[in-house]
């Protein structure tokens, strides 16, 4: 493929990275959680560890925090080695998931409590704390406890403690976890705003896609404690580098296949469910075993045979087309999903977005399609 | 949290009812009336009567065929001229608020490290530290007789290794006494700290020493006030039962440790002279209560009526 993210560039250059990530391995007891992760972060970005549980993306923040010492490798923060450095050396501040706020302290003294342990002189910690509360807006909550706030309020004071000392990287630890799907969404971009106001450059780890997505600048996906793609989030949705990040990202139909036809500016595959045109080349060769994916949105659905499908002048006449039943629909509102059962009993989705109140397709159960799409949208998985 | 109390609440008011519930309050209460309140308004009512010959002078009398109320308040105001009864009433406040700084510095580590130790070693802690309650507690405060004596088992091994020229006196002692008291009541300091202590959240920590707290800080500022209902539950168990006991300053104590347990005893029956010995015990029991109270109210002030 040729816009493969290789993993050791980042996506913006210029001057040397602001966190350098080199060969870390952390290993418990002989279970190895992290495997040789290499990563360089630029500064002001904000870069999203992205992954299951037990990914080994937790680690490598608590690495990055100091509460875990790696094994091997190096961790270099504006060119110095943290690696030797405590938790309390570090000019590193963490935004705990369910936040680790102090139960007994006032929102106001969380806030000053890193200031006071740096021996700030009282009238800077207040001023300090002044403004972390106006920036996120919780001025008049400095009195009340924590339990005395709402989930999206303690969020805000956590942040707002993690950002009080003005660290040089600030790491989030599943941020917006705690809070419920609504709230989360806006809190998004509000906790965005935040950070880029300030200008910290920010490390997060999430498990939930949508949330990487939309914060990030640029995403790292980690599987088994090795990092498999790093890129913007349209690079890792548009062109996956492997069948873990097509399938963990979104949802995707795979057609396994061989290469038939390997030539510079297309390719063709034959499947057990079609033919593929692909109006790209791969690096690959002919006979090579390979996997399609498609993802549902890219796709058509339609009772008759599409017009343009008839016309010769198309290069993909005869390609890129099934034909199956409609198995299952699921109706979200804004999209609707379908499960399309081919001839072979292969079922794959395809997604049409309601644009119309009362779409005027109509499909239903049982329903004989068509399901069509173009070469330039399908991705070919090598690996 | 709030919610989920709520309603937990509300299915069990839906369960038993709210009578039922009532009922179930009621029976610790009727007990407690029982066996605690009714007993001490006996003592308080012979604490206001008079001394006969051989036995005291019930409150109520029949005289002229009228119902006659004798109430005497000598008791009490002799009680505040005897400086033996307030020797005895400070002592014994002296010794217990000694024990219970000294079960404190004993229980607090011991109750951390056992918080801390792995999940599947603490119920083996955990047993190591009621083991004790397993044989007579006389017995184990008898031992510490032999041990302490000065022909005893410490002195004896001190002079034969030469340590010492002479035995050094132990028993019958403060030393002894505060000894023998911290030994049977430091497991009622550690196992409220040990129940407080694992219930912590170490994210806390963790949060402490990120933001540039040193360990030592982070278990000062954050280990120790979030422990503070276990240091006040334990205090409380260890201080209260310390200042009425009678059983280890007998064994243990000497003639510089009265304590107002003996005064009470003494009264009792010695002197045989109950008015007396039932104003002792009322004081005694003002005395605990006061403090008591104050200690609740600041709790329910500082935790906003949260437990």
């Amino acid at each position: 493929m040729s816009t493969l993210n290789n993993a050791t560039t980042p996506a913006k250059s210029g001057g040397k990275p602001f966190l350098q990530i080199n060969r870390i391995v952390k290993k418990f007891d002989d279970v190895l959680a992290v495997d040789e992760v290499s990563l360089d972060i630029q500064q002001g970005e904000i870069f999203a560890l992205l992954g299951s549980s037990g990914c080994g993306k937790s680690t490598l923040l608590r690495m990055l925090a100091g509460f875990e010492t790696p094994t091997s490798g190096q961790i270099l923060l504006a060119g110095q080695d943290i690696v030797g450095l405590a938790p309390y050396e570090r000019p590193i501040n963490m935004m705990f998931q369910s936040y680790a706020l102090f139960p007994h302290l006032t929102v106001w003294d969380n806030i000053a409590f890193g200031l006071h342990r740096d021996g700030m002189p009282k009238d800077q910690v207040a001023e300090r704390v002044g403004q972390m509360l106006d920036l996120v807006q919780l001025k008049q909550y400095a009195k009340r406890k924590p339990h005395q706030l709402s989930g999206g309020q303690q969020q805000r004071v956590a942040l707002a403690r993690s950002l009080a000392k003005r660290p040089k990287l600030l790491l989030l630890d599943e941020p917006l976890g705690a809070l419920d799907a609504k709230l989360r969404q806006r809190t998004q971009l509000e906790l965005v705003d935040i950070i880029e106001q300030v200008g910290v450059t920010c490390v997060m780890v999430t498990h939930d896609q949508e949330e990487a997505m939309t914060m990030a600048t640029r995403i790292g996906v980690m599987s088994e404690g090795k990092i498999l793609q790093i890129g913007a989030p349209a690079d890792i949705y548009e062109t996956p580098n492997c069948l873990f990040v097509a399938d963990f990202i979104g949802s995707v139909n795979i057609f396994k296949g061989t290469v038939e036809i390997d030539a510079p500016d297309h390719v063709t595959i034959a499947s057990p469910e079609c033919k593929h045109y692909v109006s790209h080349g791969i690096t690959g060769t002919e006979g090579m075993a390979v996997s399609v994916a498609v993802r549902p949105e890219k796709m058509s659905i339609q009772k008759s045979l599409p017009a343009d499908r008839e016309r010769d002048s198309l290069a993909e006449v005869g390609y890129n087309i099934v034909q199956g039943v409609i198995d299952d629909l699921a109706y979200l509102g804004s999209l609707t999903t379908y499960h399309v059962k081919l001839d072979n009993h292969t079922v794959i989705k395809v997604t049409l977005t309601n644009a119309a109140r009362h779409g005027e397709a109509q499909l239903t159960w049982g329903d004989q399609v068509y399901v069509w799409w173009c070469g330039s949208d399908v991705v070919v998985l090598t690996q | 949290m709030a919610t989920a109390t709520l309603s937990v609440t509300s299915i069990h008011t839906k369960l038993i009812g709210a009578w039922g519930r009532n009922v179930v309050i009621a029976i610790p209460m009727v007990f407690l009336l029982a066996v605690f309140l009714l007993p001490f308004l006996v003592v308080f009512k012979i604490s206001l009567s008079e001394m006969d010959t051989v036995f005291f002078k019930d409150v109520f009398s029949l005289r002229d065929d009228v119902v006659v109320m004798t109430l005497k308040f000598g008791n009490y105001f002799s009680l505040t001229q005897d400086s033996l009864y307030i020797n005895a009433y400070l002592s014994s406040i002296k010794i217990a608020a000694i024990t219970t700084l000294v079960c404190l510095g004993i229980a607090y580590p011991f109750a951390y490290f056992m918080a801390r130790s792995p999940a599947d070693r603490r119920p083996a802690l955990l047993m190591l530290v009621m083991l004790p309650f397993w044989t007579s507690f006389l017995l184990r405060v008898y031992a510490w007789k032999m041990l302490l004596a000065d022909n005893g088992v410490f002195n004896n091994a001190a002079l034969a290794m030469g340590l010492i020229a002479e035995p050094v006196k132990m028993m019958n002692t403060p030393f002894s006494l505060v000894l023998g008291m911290v030994y049977t009541y430091v497991p009622f300091m550690i196992l409220p700290l040990y129940a407080n202590l694992v219930k912590m959240d170490l994210r806390l920590l963790e949060a402490a020493l990120d933001l540039g707290a040193t360990p030592w800080q982070a278990f000062w500022r954050i280990t120790v006030p979030l422990s503070k209902s276990g240091i006040i539950a334990g205090s409380m168990l260890v201080f209260i039962p310390c200042v009425g006991e009678f059983v280890i300053p007998e064994l243990l104590g000497g003639p510089e440790t009265l304590m107002i347990g003996h005064v009470l005893w003494d009264e009792f029956f010695s002197n045989n002279d109950w008015p007396m010995a039932a104003s002792v015990a009322v004081v005694m029991v003002g005395l605990i209560i006061i403090p008591l109270a104050f200690f609740n109210k600041y709790q329910a002030e500082s935790t906003g009526g949260r437990p």
